[in-house]
């Protein structure tokens, strides 16, 4: 579903990722974790086409999100290329960032009408049936400023959702959370990725959830995948040395 | 020899009820004008200070430098040079318009230069988060600039822009050099006729605190509720 291969990216001097290969099939739940800086965030950034590769290739569901045919060469992908190759990927982001001046309601429909195409009733439908799903069907008509961060996540992940993507991005969903908070959107995670087959990639610092969450587990370090393996093996016995110590750090924390 | 003002000051009084009465009419008359110009010229400051926020912010090569090299010239040169030369240079390009349609253009494009740049501040206080949301939803350029990013500008850009009208309401007498007949060039015709300038330009001045300060006072109660950028 996702291939990233040979994918740089620099910012300045700075190399965040370099010559990162990797693949993620579809159905799979994959969380990246590794210390701040080592470039998982990076990749969301990058499917999400939020920040363009300065080198390699990402391919999602088949179709080349950076480069698209022209004339039997590659050339670098324009705007509407990525536009319909985008359209099956969703986001959620740490800081929620719903749209202060709709209601819920207007937040989750305004894509999938102004996207999609879908008529405002089929739309709303959606919204209402989503937000059984993340157990606030009240707050529909509620502006988003007037509910906890808590609720706010919950509501992004419906809005994105709403586009029925087939590839689900979860970038530190719940690290701008009050604590009493975290552990019930976790499970709204679990229980999305029991009800759906959506391919999804997670940069968390949530150990215990990347554990019984997660398909596969990729550790970064400094812009390189340093290990790949089953949650199970990676945190039971993970081979590098790099990854023992950042579990432990992360243990400790916690 | 010069006639001694203690003479003068004894043949008139300082201040003639009737005469004062007698030059209302005309100077409220001027006073519409004023306000046409000035709600016509706010109109077109708004609208063309919006076009150059937006365009600036879309960094299209070529186009943004142009506009850059607009706003900063007409920032940079007197208003009154400005409404002279679009007075005068306009017709030789076969433009010839009412000193009336000059002030509201002149005025307009001035102003828009400075409202732009507040334009610009709204636009950038919205967190870069929103565009990220509106990217991730594949919501179109057009469609991110309508419902997500102007809503959120717009509320908080309104007081400054209100201050922007009100001091352009200020400037419209400087129109009176291209013979537009706002409230200071009637107060000066009406005083030139009697030579008695006091009560009119009194009076001019009367007029401009009537509606500037009513009128500043309702932008801080604006400024109060929404907050500034």
């Amino acid at each position: 579903m996702i291939v990233f291969s040979a994918v740089e990216k620099r910012y300045d001097d700075h190399v965040v990722l370099s010559e990162l290969d990797f693949t993620v099939s579809a159905g799979e739940h994959v969380c990246l974790i590794g210390p701040s800086g080592s470039g998982k965030t990076t990749i969301l950034r990058l499917l999400m086409t939020l920040e363009a590769a300065d080198g390699g290739t990402i391919h999602v569901g088949g179709e080349c999100l950076t480069h698209m045919l022209r004339g039997g060469r590659l050339v670098p992908a324009d705007e509407k290329h990525v536009r319909e190759v985008r359209k099956r990927i969703g986001m959620v982001f740490q800081q929620f960032n719903l749209f202060p001046n709709m209601t819920v309601r207007g937040n989750l429909v305004e894509a999938p009408t102004r996207v999609l195409g879908l008529s405002g009733d089929e739309a709303n439908a959606r919204a209402v049936e989503l937000l059984e799903l993340v157990g606030l069907s009240e707050k529909i008509d509620a502006h988003p400023t007037r509910l906890s961060g808590g609720q706010q996540q919950r509501v992004a992940i419906a809005r994105a959702l709403a586009m029925r993507p087939d590839v689900l991005l979860l970038d530190e969903v719940t690290s701008a959370l009050d604590p009493e908070l975290v552990a019930g959107v976790l499970t709204l995670l679990r229980d999305i990725g029991e009800r759906t087959d959506i391919t999804i990639l997670c940069v968390t610092h949530e150990m215990g959830f990347a554990q019984d969450f997660a398909h596969r587990v990729l550790m970064f370090d400094g812009g390189r995948v340093i290990e790949d393996a089953p949650p199970s093996k990676l945190f039971a016995q993970p081979d590098h040395q790099r990854t023992r110590d950042f579990l432990r750090a992360v243990i400790d924390r916690a | 020899m010069p006639v001694p003002s203690s003479v003068l000051a004894a043949a008139a009084p300082v201040w003639d009820w009737g005469y004062a009465l007698e030059v209302l009419p005309d100077l409220l008359r001027a006073l519409v004008v004023t306000i046409e110009i000035t709600l016509l010229g706010s109109a077109l400051a708004m609208a063309l200070g919006l076009v150059i926020a937006v365009l600036r912010r879309a960094r299209i090569p070529v186009l943004d430098q142009v506009v850059w090299a607009f706003v900063e010239v007409v920032r940079s040169t007197p208003l009154l040079v400005q409404i002279f030369f679009l007075f005068i240079v306009a017709p030789r390009f076969g433009l010839t318009l009412s000193a009336f349609l000059v002030g509201v253009l002149a005025l307009g494009v001035h102003y828009a230069c400075y409202t732009s740049e507040v334009y610009r501040a709204g636009i950038d206080a919205v967190p870069r988060g929103q565009w990220e949301a509106a990217t991730a939803l594949s919501l179109p350029h057009s469609r991110t600039w309508t419902a997500v990013i102007l809503p959120q500008a717009l509320p908080r850009v309104l007081p400054a822009l209100g201050n922007y009208v009100i001091s352009m309401f200020k400037e419209v007498p400087l129109l009176l050099a291209i013979g537009v007949v706002e409230v200071v060039n009637a107060a000066r015709e009406a005083g030139s006729q009697t030579f008695r300038f006091v009560e009119p330009y009194t009076i001019a001045g009367l007029l401009f605190l009537a509606l500037s300060y009513p009128a500043s006072m309702l932008v801080r109660r604006l400024e109060r509720r929404v907050g500034t950028v």
